[in-house]
């Protein structure tokens, strides 16, 4: 249940960022969370109900961009689609993968009144 | 507002200091304080602000702070992880008994309540703080600076940091150890590396322990290995019993290696 002090990590970066620019309020919040970043998105949608209560993200609208895994076999080159990390390589069957999408979990940007 | 770090955090967690020869006791409590400015002078004029910023960047950040203490003093800082019950304070305890006149210990305890295992290092003759979590489910970098705080650990040292048990969570936290131990036990499904691929990718050393029950259990040492070769091909294993001894010399070896390496560099 990590995703719990991910949104609190969330909450903060917004609110410093709303601080900084004097803003009173923030109507959107624009997130990317990788397939691969490790976050269980039944325990975060969970835990960001629960955590945005009385922060200026109580009512500001969320969206997330979800990208896909892409891994990038260390041996052969070849570029693929990983729905799991650490998945071989589809061409040689090598594990050595360097995970090059998926791994993403950042606040991408804010909309701020 | 923490002094030292500037941090707001208004964690529930609690360190306790369990000095050599003293009983010392520190809880650290944060206040939480929330300061909004709500200035009257604003536009009402929307702004987009693209922040593009890491949610991990503060424990990264702190990560890298402890990591540059460590290494400026010359200590071999150990992130050790597992399920629950794979037998990481045992290690700790034969450890510390075996090496205590070899080289400076400090151990970190994390756990989310009691200081159960803090006693059990603290038994040893040990420095060890107690890191409780509370409803936190993994260490991270920010408890770490405290923790180091108040222990003041001296230079060339063998720091330990057992995380909470927990194969999860704890993947995610750089703590800003030198190297992070995996410990599986045979008690344990010979999968778990492919179950868990973060914590297996992540750690430089395999522990398998529990060795000794080896005849009782299906667990396959050939399986767990190649498991965990597919998660993280540079992996390295050793197989220990940190009940009969078994293997113990092995990781007593890699341990003096790493502190060599570490003062060479």
């Amino acid at each position: 249940m990590h995703e719990l002090s991910i949104v609190m990590s969330i909450i903060r970066i917004a609110e410093d960022e709303a601080a900084k620019n004097n803003a009173s309020g923030i109507e959107e919040i624009e997130l990317d969370i990788g397939e691969l970043s490790g976050i269980e998105m039944t325990a975060f949608n969970f835990a960001w109900d629960q955590a945005i209560k009385s922060t200026l993200l109580e009512s500001s609208k969320r969206s997330i961009n979800r990208i896909a895994g892409e891994g990038r076999c260390t041996d052969c080159n070849t570029v693929f689609q990983m729905q799991q990390l650490y998945e071989p390589c589809p061409a040689c069957g090598q594990y050595l993968i360097k995970t090059e999408k998926g791994k993403e979990l950042r606040v991408k940007s804010l909309v701020l009144n | 507002m923490c002094a030292t770090c500037g941090c707001d955090a208004n964690g529930s967690e609690s360190i306790k200091h369990f000095g050599e020869d003293h009983h010392h006791e520190h809880d650290h409590h944060h206040g939480h304080e929330h300061h909004h400015d709500h200035g009257h002078s604003h536009s009402h004029s929307k702004t987009i602000v693209e922040v593009e910023k890491d949610v991990l960047h503060e424990n990264n950040l702190l990560a890298q702070r402890n990591r540059g203490y460590f290494d400026a003093k010359n200590i071999l800082a150990l992130n050790l992880v597992s399920s629950p019950g794979s037998g990481k304070t045992s290690l700790l305890e034969r450890t510390l008994t075996d090496l205590k006149d070899q080289f400076p210990f400090y151990v970190i305890e994390g756990d989310q309540q009691t200081s159960r295992d803090a006693d059990r290092i603290h038994a040893t003759g040990t420095k060890v703080a107690q890191i409780n979590t509370g409803k936190g489910c993994h260490l991270d970098a920010h408890m770490i600076l405290h923790a180091i705080q108040g222990m003041k650990p001296q230079e060339n040292a063998i720091f330990f940091i057992e995380n909470v048990g927990n194969l999860v969570c704890p993947a995610m936290f750089d703590l800003g150890e030198s190297e992070r131990v995996v410990i599986i036990s045979t008690t344990e499904g010979d999968d778990k590396p492919v179950k868990y691929p973060d914590m297996f990718h992540t750690s430089t050393l395999c522990i398998i322990n529990k060795i000794d029950l080896l005849p009782y259990v299906p667990f396959s040492m050939d399986k767990v290995k190649e498991y965990a070769k597919q998660v993280n091909p540079k992996l390295e294993f050793i197989e220990v019993s940190c009940t009969s001894g078994e293997g113990l010399n092995t990781w007593y070896q890699w341990l003096k290696q790493k502190v060599k390496v570490s003062e060479t560099v």
